[in-house]
């Protein structure tokens, strides 16, 4: 479904992904598993075009997207979820999502489904997105990323800083949409949210694929986690 | 003339000022906003809006169907031609902070030249298309109670009038359009995180590029009307820039409600310490203003502190 193939990114002189390659298939989490500064974030900002790619191909269902202007990029159904959530901190709960149905001219029935997902979110759609609660606001940069209605879903440490019962909460909405047929990319800090979710692990180390792994690889050679995350 | 009458007389003198004034001055603040860009051409985009007037108000054969023309046609113009600056300059130096500095005084620097050669160095009017003087009154407290009076002297045009009704107009019109629909939602994402926007659709260059229409298509508007009061002249761009920096410091980068204020607060001092004492001690104390609020609201007073 995405295909990333041996890419070189980076900010401006500094390259940071060298080489790197990655799928993701529909109906699968693929987890990109690293150190802080492996470039874990830098990959999801190549693949959502924010950043040029001076070698590589990205690929989605066989069309380039890679060399597409940014905003092509999600209205050809990838959803982005940022690290740090990154919501238009001054709109309003409701307002934030006009801009994710906005994006693919999502119809209104998508907004319902969504806020089916975060009832939460239903009570609180004047208030300002700045004024909500870290569970409620990573449950809107979620909210926000569904409304376009994404064939593939990137999520960029979305349990930091949260409380089990909100990890719980947004894990339970992950594992519906693979079970809808997203391809879903994650990166994750917290192995036990992950280890039992993830299809495919995927090492990255100094912006370079380490190794890749399936699930039930891992589980019996847990000794890669040590190696590259040392846990 | 007594004092009260003669105050009220200042005071709309300087409303019109801070008509024209909050006009340019929030497209100054909207450009900022939006693109991070400080754009020194401002006052050039409000100079051609006066010298185009000018122009247009003369092929459409004067009048007041001239003054319509150029009042619907010089903002358009000069908006496009703003909007292709953008393309081909600012876009051309990625929107960088300090280089779009540079960029925009050249800019300012062309379109004063060219001005001067195609257009020359005289000061040129256009008739305003009504001018009625209309007597105000004024209350005094006379031996029977309050009765009305109309002093010699308090008056004001009725074009005046139109000046300021067009700002309050248009104002609404910006504060409609930024608050209440989908370009404005557009444009209120893209300032409030760039990358996340385009990460939503969003053709950030496309914003930017109409932003910066639109910024300049204000300072035009304000331009074709104070004409018809201040002869269109290609140097007049300066003091007008410098005006617009100051409401925008002391309202506040960015935000359309503390420019309003600013521009109100400018323009009724300027109005009346001009007429008062003298023009020199009104730019003085805007001068202290600004100084005021640098050392003690630094964002101005209706901006966020950065976080
Ligand atoms: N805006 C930036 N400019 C320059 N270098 C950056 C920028 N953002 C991240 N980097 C560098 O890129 C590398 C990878 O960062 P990142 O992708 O954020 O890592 P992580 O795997 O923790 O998400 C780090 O060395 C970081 O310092
Ligand atoms: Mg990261």
């Amino acid at each position: 479904m995405l295909e990333v193939t041996g890419i070189d990114a980076g900010y401006g002189p500094v390259q940071v992904l060298r080489g790197l390659s990655l799928a993701v298939r529909p109906g699968e989490i693929t987890c990109l598993l690293g150190r802080n500064g492996a470039g874990k974030t830098t990959t999801m900002k190549a693949i959502m075009g924010l950043l040029p790619l001076s070698a590589g191909r990205i690929t989605l269902e066989g069309e380039d997207i890679g060399r597409l202007p940014a905003h092509e990029v999600p209205r050809r159904g990838i959803g982005y979820i940022p690290q740090g959530r990154r919501l238009f901190a001054e709109l309003t709960v409701a307002q934030n999502l006009e801009i994710g149905l906005m994006t693919r001219n999502s119809p209104r029935h998508v907004l319902a489904r969504v806020l089916d997902l975060f009832p939460r979110l239903a009570d609180r759609m004047g208030q300002r997105a700045e004024t909500l609660s870290g569970g409620e606001q990573q449950m809107l940069a979620t909210a926000r990323a569904l409304c376009l209605e994404p064939r593939v879903l990137l999520l960029d440490e979305p349990t930091e800083g949260l409380q089990p019962s909100m990890i719980e909460a947004i894990r339970q909405v992950v594992i519906r949409l693979k079970s809808e047929g997203v391809a879903i990319l994650l990166v994750e800090q917290r192995l036990d949210a992950v280890l039992s979710a993830a299809d495919r692990v995927v090492f990255i180390e100094n912006g370079q694929v380490r190794e890749t792994a399936g699930a039930v690889d891992l589980r019996a050679r847990p000794e890669m986690l040590k190696r590259y995350l040392g846990v | 003339m007594e004092f009260g009458p003669y105050l009220m007389l200042a005071a709309l003198e300087g409303a019109v000022t801070a008509a024209v004034l909050a006009l340019m001055a929030a497209g100054l603040s909207l450009v900022f906003g939006v693109m991070r860009v400080v754009n020194v051409a401002h006052g050039e985009f409000y100079m051609l809006g006066a010298v185009l007037a000018f122009v247009v108000a003369g092929m459409a054969g004067g009048g007041a169907l001239g003054f319509v023309a150029a009042l619907v046609a010089v903002p358009l113009i000069v908006g496009a031609l703003a909007v292709a600056a953008d393309v081909t300059v600012l876009k051309r130096v990625g929107y960088d902070p300090e280089r779009t500095i540079v960029a925009t005084i050249g800019i300012l620097y062309i379109l004063q030249q060219v001005t001067l050669m195609g257009y020359g160095p005289d000061a040129r009017p256009v008739a305003a298309p009504f001018n009625q003087r209309i007597a105000l009154p004024w209350v005094e407290w006379g031996a029977g109670g309050p009765s009305l009076y109309w002093p010699w002297g308090l008056s004001i045009t009725s074009y005046k009038l139109f000046v300021i009704g067009a700002a309050v107009v248009v104002l609404a019109g910006l504060w409609v359009l930024m608050t209440r629909t989908r370009i404005g939602l557009v444009m209120r994402a893209t300032q409030l995180d760039r990358e996340t926007a385009q990460a939503f659709g969003i053709p950030v260059e496309r914003v930017y590029a109409l932003v910066f229409g639109l910024g300049a298509g204000l300072a035009a508007l304000a331009g074709v009307l104070i004409v018809p009061i201040q002869q269109a002249h290609y140097l007049m761009g300066g003091d007008a820039l410098l005006l617009s920096f100051i409401v925008v410091i002391i309202g506040g980068l960015g935000s359309l409600p503390g420019t309003l204020i600013a521009a109100l607060l400018i323009g009724l001092s300027d109005g009346i310490l001009s007429v008062f004492f003298s023009p020199t001690l009104a730019k003085i104390v805007a001068t202290l203003l600004v100084a005021l609020v640098l050392v003690f609201r630094p964002q101005g007073l209706m901006g966020k502190a950065p976080r």
